[in-house]
């Protein structure tokens, strides 16, 4: 068997399919230069046209066909050289639409393989979020704002050629500079872009991350029943009713909360969270009745806390309360937990308010973002901010 | 796989370029390619990738044709029938089950002698819903009068296209035409292909002529009268009578594309895989024969002699030409991507299909050992191949194995 080179696109459904598509083409197509042949395809599973779904894309690389078809012989690669990241909230784990459960974002990594991640943050803290496993890694940052797109709108902010630029760094065996230039000559015809992958090739630098290292949280796992344990007619056990529960500091019980889907949980849909000030809440129920997923839990005290392992981070909560910066959305890229905030705010009132008041100015000008998403489609307006990014680096 | 047939030199002035894309992509140059004049669509994963492809297409100027969004499958496939039989060239298509929901349009089309083309993305059937891949939602007009082919390449999806045109609209045959493409396998997979020119294509392929079959004022017919018995018979006798010549003129117009276009497809209706020497063989239909053919390689590296037959015709059926083949081995085995519930041995359609195929035109009685398996999109892996193998050699050496095993199941 000869080479076999597989490359792993992970990114968010919607704002990036595009991006994520045209990176794994160009993977094939660079590589093809040298004479290599290759495909590409996405995670059929996934739904990518739901937005913000962790999704994935793949390309196969190979010198001749027949080690090719061994790479195409099954559904996807078990173990890849190269995962790329192409939103850095990502990294907190990603959990498809399809029924995979919740998996580390590195999990097809091979060991030794290099996780490349699109981030304004440095690896210390991507390690924060970036699950410990057992075997090394090398982790490598490409510096960028997360290029965020729409179905039918393609934003152009060279964060294709730079990864480009990236992997021919991290993964010579797949083709060299050389070859990404003369891809981006022939196909994408900017020497702008030829410009942008040069620098990152140039620049792109790793660390090794060791055995152990990393976020220690334990992902939940289950195992799927086989046809005769399963229930019949296509039918699958629902969720019980929810109950009250206590409060963290007087004991007292009281609120609602909803049991939920401990097998599918949602939460790495996220990009922003609803940040909750609980001392300005008038209880008017919007929030809850508008939230679409039920993700509120009705505290003991009648205020609503968004539960953080059901929240999708769609952002409705925040349209529909009437009261300014009560729900205020926040990149998630801020948080490294999904604790609640009600207990938080319960356990010390004052470092709570200080910390909201802190973090609700990280979130983006409201007039800049939308529901579930973190720009409001200003593809033109953000290009020279991201290519401003992309020359400094 | 084809094989090329002619210098590169040559082959350098007969395709234009070199393309990444998928098999859906692939069916929708054929279309543009072919000129097809009208186009109706309809949601449905993993159909609707050559669909979108076909707008934007249109969108771009590339193509010119009537691009009709239906309000569903059924009308859908009810607008080409109808453009098909006032002489436009048409394409349309779907998945699972849309489909099925097609399905009044889909049965009169054969009677009417509409030869339409059309892509079906194999979906899995509802319930469960499901994405991926299983074959019985195009095998479901099997009876019907429907020509059908399954590919396993997005360049075979292609030159499939242009050879479906070229047969359909053949005035001996004049049904309708259905080119089945693995979800996820084959219509998602971006993959080198190589595109001929439109000039080319042009030789290949003539202008639809419907002859005195064309609605027109010109040539003044009524279509679809109510007949009752009277008629019934004498119209599935001309049906019928297009499936005993089929296969002569599907051979004639292969011979014709390998001259045009240096590509080499062999026998039209199967590929044999290393089978000149195999003591036993696996059969199947589309993509499989990706991890079929892997594992073939390395069983021969252990000295297995075991071969693969992947059927890319089974409507026509080509029986006599598929049972002569099979005899030649001692044991044979279907990979069944489908299921027919209660049938003769509880086996798949293709193992039963087979069987009575072997029943008439095979001197010898080889032991068929039927497999169902890859249902719903579940990939058949390497390992599941070589189990299989090993089962279809047990029941070559004698041992009673039972006749229909799933594979690839939990539990």
């Amino acid at each position: 068997m000869g080479q076999l080179l597989a490359i792993e696109v992970v990114y968010r459904g919607v704002f990036q399919k595009t991006l994520a598509k045209n990176i794994t083409r160009d993977i094939v197509l660079a590589a093809h230069n040298e004479g290599k042949l290759g495909i590409s395809f996405g995670r059929y599973g996934d739904a990518p046209e739901r937005n913000g779904i962790p999704a994935k894309g793949f390309a196969i690389v190979a010198n001749d066909e027949q080690t090719l078809e061994e790479g195409m012989a099954q559904y996807e690669p078990k173990q890849v050289d190269v995962t790329v990241v192409l939103d850095d909230t990502l990294c907190k784990g990603v959990e498809s639409w399809a029924w995979y459960g919740m998996l580390p974002v590195h999990r097809a990594l091979k060991p030794g393989g290099t996780l490349i991640v699109i981030s304004l943050e440095d690896a210390p803290t991507l390690l924060k979020s970036i699950h410990r496993r057992e075997k090394p890694y090398k982790l490598g940052i490409v510096k960028g704002i997360t290029s965020f797109s729409g179905m039918w709108v393609y934003k152009d902010d060279h964060t294709d050629v730079r990864v480009l630029g990236a992997i021919a760094k991290a993964l010579p065996e797949l083709f060299s500079l050389k070859s990404v230039e003369q891809f981006i000559n022939d196909k994408l015809k900017s020497s702008a872009k030829v410009a942008s992958a040069r620098l990152d090739f140039e620049r792109f630098a790793t660390v090794d991350v060791k055995a152990g290292q990393g976020n220690p949280e334990e992902l939940f796992k289950f195992d799927l029943p086989g046809w005769k344990d399963m229930r019949g007619g296509v039918s699958v056990k629902g969720q019980p009713q929810g109950g009250p529960y206590a409060d963290p500091v007087t004991k007292q019980v009281g609120g609602f909360r909803p049991v939920r889907n401990e097998l599918f949980k949602k939460y790495s849909t996220r990009t922003e969270r609803p940040v909750v000030n609980f001392s300005t809440c008038t209880k008017c129920t919007l929030c809850w009745l508008n939230c679409p997923d039920a993700s509120f839990d009705v505290a003991p005290d009648g205020t609503y806390d968004a539960n953080l392992k059901s929240c999708c981070g769609c952002g409705i909560c925040e349209d529909v309360c009437p009261v300014k910066d009560c729900i205020t959305m926040v990149n998630e890229s801020e948080f490294h937990d999904n604790n609640s905030q009600w207990a938080e705010f319960r356990k010390d009132k004052d470092a709570y308010l200080k910390w909201l008041e802190t973090t609700i100015q990280k979130a983006e000008p409201m007039e800049k973002r939308s529901n579930g998403f973190r720009y409001r489609g200003q593809y033109q307006e953000q290009i020279p901010e991201a290519l401003e990014i992309a020359k400094k680096g | 796989m084809a094989t090329l047939t002619i210098p590169v030199e040559e082959k350098k002035k007969i395709h234009e370029q070199e393309a990444l894309i998928t098999g859906a992509e692939a069916i929708a140059i054929a279309c543009k390619l072919a000129d097809v004049d009208v186009v109706t669509a309809y949601p449905i994963r993993p159909y609707d990738t050559v669909m979108q492809y076909i707008s934007q297409l249109v969108a771009d100027g590339e193509m010119d044709c009537e691009f009709i969004v239906a309000e569903g499958e059924h009308s859908q496939f009810e607008i080409v029938k109808h453009a098909s039989v006032c002489g436009a060239r048409v394409f349309c298509g779907s998945s699972g089950v849309g489909w099925m929901y097609a399905m009044e349009a889909l049965t009169v089309s054969p009677a009417l002698r509409v030869p339409m083309v059309c892509m079906v993305g194999n979906r899995a059937l509802d319930d469960p819903g499901a994405f991926g891949v299983e074959h019985n939602d195009a095998l479901a007009v099997r009876d019907l009068g429907w020509m059908l082919t399954w590919v396993d390449s997005a360049q075979e999806a292609l030159d499939m296209a242009l050879i479906a045109y070229r047969v359909a609209e053949d005035r001996r045959i004049f049904v309708p035409l259905a080119i089945s493409c693995d979800g996820a396998f084959l219509t998602h997979s971006q993959a080198l292909v190589q595109i001929p020119s439109a000039e080319q294509v042009k030789k290949f392929l003539p202008r639809y002529n419907r002859g005195d079959l064309l609605f027109h004022p010109d040539n003044v017919i009524s279509v679809a009268p109510q007949v009752n018995e009277d008629w019934v018979m004498e119209v599935r006798r001309q049906n019928y009578a297009v499936t005993e010549i089929a296969c002569d003129v599907i051979r004639e117009i292969y011979a014709d594309f390998e001259k045009t276009f240096g590509r080499k497809y062999g026998n039209p209706f199967f590929e044999e895989y290393m089978t000149e020497d195999a003591e036993v063989v696996l059969l199947g239909m589309g993509t499989l024969s990706t991890p079929v053919k892997v594992a073939i390689r390395k069983l021969r590296e252990e000295g297995k002699k075991v071969g693969f037959v992947r059927l890319r015709w089974f409507r026509p059926f080509p029986g006599p030409e598929l049972a002569k083949c099979l005899g030649r081995f001692k044991a044979v085995g279907i990979i069944d991507r489908d299921f027919s519930f209660g049938s003769p041995n509880l086996s798949g359609v293709v193992a039963t299909e087979v069987r009575s195929a072997m029943y008439t035109g095979s001197s010898t009685r080889p032991p068929v050992i039927g497999f169902i398996g890859g249902l719903g999109g579940r990939e058949i892996i390497v390992p599941d191949v070589e189990k299989t193998t090993e089962i279809v050699f047990n029941a070559a050496k004698g041992k009673a194995e039972p006749l229909t095993q799933w594979i690839g199941l939990r539990g």
